[in-house]
């Protein structure tokens, strides 16, 4: 993605594209949530079913040169961005082949080669570094945008506000995403915040911002080229609110005793991979056998990357204390 | 055939318990389709199915807690056919449970094998001494309780240590680390002097019993105002008593060389100590006719250990004009020894023993130990030797005087 | 008052009189004024000219890019240094004091110290975070903390505690140049410290200890605030015929431990001052490799003189009994002399 212009390219190959990115995306969290039942992956595993629409909308539209922050629910994120399926996948396994060497699980995916500076597990932790990232570009004197995601729960934390303050503040590069699932883990939005309607939050810091339906990834799109746009050439921040629905449980070891079935049900029907095919459909974009055939690929894609994670190698124990300092440095004793 | 099994939901789950089955055998499922209710500790989670195609039989009961990874149900793929052999071999057994061996309460305890210790003295009693101190002590084969320490409360420090070692007048300095007593070269010395003096004097043997219960008596109520450190031995009287009647008696106390003897003014009593490991020596007690008592005693104990240690003088072992021996409590009877060149006599001492005896008529137990002599016969002969261990024994009467 | 000179220029003739806040002032100036890359930013350093003064005059000279004054926002510029520094700058970030760095402590620990590892080497973060630390200016609890030995409990970073007027002007630029994060703790008792330094005192080392007082019976080892306190001491204890050697550790994380290993070897006595509390202090640390590492050595059990188990308190007759003292030196090396 060059030029920005406000409208999306509304062409079937595009739409096909966003519908392929949202379905690899879920096949590949299924694949995740199967793996995990048989300990193949470990630790904490969360899953992003029914939030695709906002990272397929977004990402796309950020440059390769520009920054990205996530969270610990940040497998659709990474995949959307280009980290390679099969280094994903076995960073979840943990092997040396990972993106992070195998050292950071899912919670914990970086690449510096396309600018993804991490999940991160501290909630609300990765907003800072955002700021960071923007206060660095501004004194380089470029034109880069960083991304920020982080979801309602963040918002309580005093980060969440140094952040946005500073942000608007020092008029920081920073595109704030947040994506309300109404859940921070299994506290609903309601029950912790006085006030809920989040963008209003930025809004109070002066931070050019808006809410939208996080569901539609047409919609998604949108905002997004409109606030990536005003982002780089403004060299102010911008905060963009997506409303939106986790249709599975927090992590994979979560009762969902804070939330109704028939709630998740109702929420299931307005899912944005059945929004937008139903809509595709409607509007002849797209042929039976379209869906098949991208699942097909999909799958042999994620198969592939079982089949490389399964063979990777464990990082030798005696490597362990490589890196907790850069090699080359000043001589350190133990 | 798949087995469907209780999957991990979380880090720290184990196990999980089927609280409801929400399908039954013959029932087709695809992939995702949420097939059983799992109770665990953060409450009940529905699982899902990741296979497509046909329940075939249902392996685990409602309510029962298994562990993470037990088949629960077998799915059959679409279009394929059942297995011949129906129902999977149940659990393999578990391997019978090996015994304990039970550990015979007859078996004979275990001994620790005494380590190769440096001859310093047994520790009687622990002394608080700095790590530095220790190792330094052990380097110099010190004995740490004969230390007094001036460091924290009394611990014996590096400096301490310092002070009373001197440098080893017979080792080689490539040595320093090991004991400076060589047995291999003590023994050879030892055959040599001992194969010299059975071929060159002529030895004569006396034996006398004495009867040593007023030195009992004696030493008890002496000892008994003494602590232990200090307290007098029997041993030590009878050093005294072999001083004072080498003193009367010149004959025996001095040196058979170039063909003649010669009497030594002072009284030197070589002091025959074994040493652990095999070795063998007498070093001197310098002038014992002169020393009191208690210093004796003292100068005994000192000597003993630092022998022990490798510590003596060449002058305590050039010195002695007449030797003592004794065996001590593990002894014997009698004890005849071989006169150490140049010297002209040694004198032997056997254990104390009870034995009846004739006091005033009657026979009463008393406390009776042989005392030896062999005498170089060019030197003296046995009616002088009778005479010197007569008087050994007079004295040995009154312990008071000695 | 110098023993080794570890600077990398050898002192020349020349030498001005200067206080250790001025030689941190020359030091952030000449960091700034060689490298673009370089900026402050922190609360007040810039219109107030920073809480400590130490930063007076620097917005005028560099402007407000360079000089950033921040909100009270410790962990939201903390943060934002880490990721600037993520991203090809070179931050300084200045916390107030040590006492406010908790409200930082999760963007140090779970960003600055653990990137480079969780990561797989692929980002490194090179943020120079600088502190006050410590007690004696009647502040009482919550702004008299020496939390250093803390922070030395961590991998991933490093931590610096300049005592010196060398340290303070030649610390900063070393640590600047270091790929990963460095924390540098300034005792608040030494910023009006006088003294001579070289006219040319350039960058010195972070990975050394310096014996600061040559010495045969016992090894002082310190660092920080605490070091001038040990060379008093030193100097009363040699009118008594003991002559104490004084280490100054200058790095906590990573511990010099060839100095102090060879400083025992020699001495066989070790009195360790730490104005950090007792219980798991950096002391606690440095007395159990002295174990590990010299356990033969030694003549006699280690002593450590450390601030009380206590919040520091308010009243001056309070506050002095509670963090170490010259006295209290004095007596803990007689004590392990046996010669108390």
């Amino acid at each position: 993605m060059t030029a920005v212009a406000d409208k999306p390219h509304l062409t079937r190959e595009h739409m096909l594209d966003l519908l392929k990115q949202m379905i690899r995306i879920r096949r590949f969290e299924d694949k995740c949530a199967e793996l995990y039942t048989q300990e193949k992956i470990r630790g904490f595993l969360h899953l992003y079913d029914g939030e695709e629409a906002i990272a397929v909308g977004i990402i796309p539209a950020l440059e390769k040169r520009d920054r990205l922050v996530t969270t610990y629910r940040e497998h659709g994120q990474a995949l959307v961005r280009g980290v390679p399926m099969a280094a994903v996948m076995a960073e979840m396994y943990g092997k040396q082949e990972g993106c992070s060497r195998g050292r950071g699980g899912s919670m914990h995916l970086f690449d510096s080669a396309i600018n993804f500076y991490g999940g991160n597990a501290i909630v609300g932790g990765g907003l800072p570094l955002a700021v960071g990232l923007a206060l660095a570009d501004k004194m380089q004197g470029n034109d880069l945008v960083t991304a920020c995601f982080f979801g309602d729960g963040a918002v309580a934390e005093g980060e969440f506000h140094e952040s946005l303050n500073l942000a608007a503040l020092w008029s920081l590069p920073v595109l704030f995403v947040c994506e309300n699932n109404l859940y921070a883990m299994g506290t609903a939005l309601a029950r912790a915040q006085a006030e809920t309607d989040i963008q209003k939050k930025a809004a109070c810091y002066r931070i050019a911002a808006e809410a939208i339906d996080g569901m539609d990834v047409i919609g998604v799109e949108a905002a997004a080229r409109r606030a990536i746009h005003a982002v780089r050439h403004t060299r102010k921040p911008y905060f963009l609110e997506c409303q939106t629905y986790r249709l599975r449980a927090h992590s994979m070891f979560d009762a969902q005793l804070y939330r109704d079935k028939a709630e998740v049900d109702a929420w299931r029907h307005k899912e944005p991979i059945v929004r937008f095919q139903a809509w595709l459909e409607a509007n002849h974009m797209i042929h039976p056998d379209d869906v098949p055939r991208m699942e097909a690929e999909i799958d042999a894609e994620i198969a592939e990357a079982v089949t490389f994670a399964e063979a990777g190698t464990w990082e030798p124990v005696e490597q362990l204390a490589r890196f907790t300092y850069a090699e080359g440095a000043l001589p350190t004793s133990r | 055939m798949v087995e469907f099994r209780m999957p991990s939901l979380g880090a720290d789950m184990e196990a999980g318990t089927l609280v409801e089955w929400l399908v039954k055998a013959g029932d087709r499922v695809k992939r995702g389709d949420v097939v059983a209710v799992v109770e665990t500790q953060k409450g009940a989670i529905e699982i899902e199915v990741y296979q497509a195609g046909q329940i075939e039989k249902i392996l685990v009961d409602l309510h029962s807690k298994v562990p993470v990874g037990t088949p629960l149900a077998i799915i059959l793929a679409e279009g394929e056919a059942k297995p011949a052999a129906a129902v999977p071999a149940p659990p393999a057994p578990l391997p019978p449970t090996i015994p304990a061996p039970v550990i015979a309460p007859t078996a004979p305890p275990w001994r620790p094998v005494a380590a190769p210790v440096p001859p310093t003295a047994p520790a009687a009693a622990v002394h608080a001494a700095s790590p530095a101190a220790r190792k330094l002590a052990a380097e110099r084969g010190i004995d740490l309780s004969t230390i007094a320490g001036s460091g924290p409360g009394g611990a014996i420090t590096y400096a301490d240590v310092e002070r009373v070692s001197t440098v080893p007048a017979a080792a080689p300095p490539e040595k320093r680390k090991v004991p400076t007593l060589d047995f291999t070269a003590m023994r050879t010395a030892i055959a040599a002097a001992m194969a010299r003096s059975k071929r060159e004097i002529p030895h004569y043997y006396l034996d006398h019993q004495i009867d040593v219960t007023a030195c009992e008596q004696w030493l008890a109520g002496k000892n008994a105002t003494l602590p232990p450190d200090n307290r007098i031995l029997m041993g030590a009287l009878a050093l005294k008593a072999v001083a004072l009647a080498a003193r009367r008696f010149p004959a025996f106390n001095g040196f058979y060389r170039d063909n003649k003897f010669e009497p030594s003014q002072a009284v030197h009593v070589g002091v025959a100590i074994a040493i652990r490991g095999g070795g063998l020596t007498a070093p001197a007690l310098h002038d014992v006719d002169r020393l009191p008592l208690d210093e004796l005693m003292a100068r005994m104990r000192d000597l003993i250990q630092r022998t022990r240690a490798g510590r003596i003088r060449s002058s305590e072992i050039a010195d002695p004009t007449i030797t003592v021996s004794s065996l001590g409590e593990r002894g014997v009877e009698a004890l005849y020894g071989i006169i150490y060149p140049p010297q002209v006599a040694i004198v032997g001492l056997g254990k104390v023993l009870t034995r009846p005896w004739v006091v005033d008529g009657a026979i009463v137990p008393r406390s009776v130990v042989t005392i030896t002599l062999s005498g170089d016969h060019r030197v003296t002969d046995g009616h002088a030797g009778a005479l010197f261990l007569a008087e050994i024994g007079k004295l040995m009467q009154e312990p008071d005087k000695l | 008052m110098q023993q080794e000179a570890v600077q990398q220029q050898p002192v020349q003739a020349g030498s001005i009189e200067t206080t250790y806040r001025e030689a941190v002032r020359e030091a952030i100036r000449d960091a700034i004024k060689r490298d673009d890359r370089v900026f402050l930013m922190g609360e007040d350093v810039g219109r107030y000219g920073g809480s400590y003064a130490v930063t007076k005059g620097l917005l005028a000279e560099f402007g407000p890019e360079r000089i950033r004054d921040t909100p009270l926002s410790e962990s939201g510029f903390t943060g934002a240094g880490i990721g600037a520094a993520m991203a090809g700058m070179r931050p300084i970030v200045e916390v107030m004091t040590v006492n406010f760095s908790l409200l930082a402590l999760d963007q140090i620990l779970n960003t600055a110290a653990t990137v480079r590892h969780m990561s797989g080497n692929q980002f490194g973060v090179p943020l120079v975070i600088r502190m006050a630390t410590g007690a004696g200016r009647q502040l009482a609890a919550q702004h008299s903390h020496s939390l250093e030995g803390w922070y030395a409990h961590i991998p991933g970073i490093k931590v610096l505690t300049p005592a010196t007027l060398e340290d303070a002007r030649g610390m900063l630029w070393t640590a600047l140049q270091d790929p990963d994060p460095v924390l540098i703790f300034e005792n608040v008792m030494l910023y009006n410290m006088t003294g001579k330094l070289a006219a040319n005192a350039g960058p010195v080392n972070i990975d050394r200890a310096a014996v600061r007082r040559a010495g045969r019976d016992v090894s002082l080892i310190t660092y920080g605030g605490s070091l001038w306190k040990t060379l008093e001491a030193a100097t009363t204890l040699a009118a008594e015929g003991i002559d104490a050697e004084v280490i100054d550790l200058r790095t906590l994380r990573p511990l010099d431990d060839a100095t102090i290993m060879a400083s025992v070897a020699k001495t066989r006595h070790v009195v360790i001052v730490d104005e950090g509390w007792r219980s798991g202090s950096l002391a606690a640390e440095v007395g159990m490799r002295i174990i590990e590492q010299a356990f033969w050595a030694l003549d006699a059990p280690i002593g450590r003189v450390c601030s009380e188990e206590v919040p520091i308190p308010y009243p001056r007759h309070l506050e002095n009994a509670a963090i170490p003292q010259a006295d209290k030196i004095i007596a803990a090396a007689k004590a392990v002399l046996g010669r108390a």
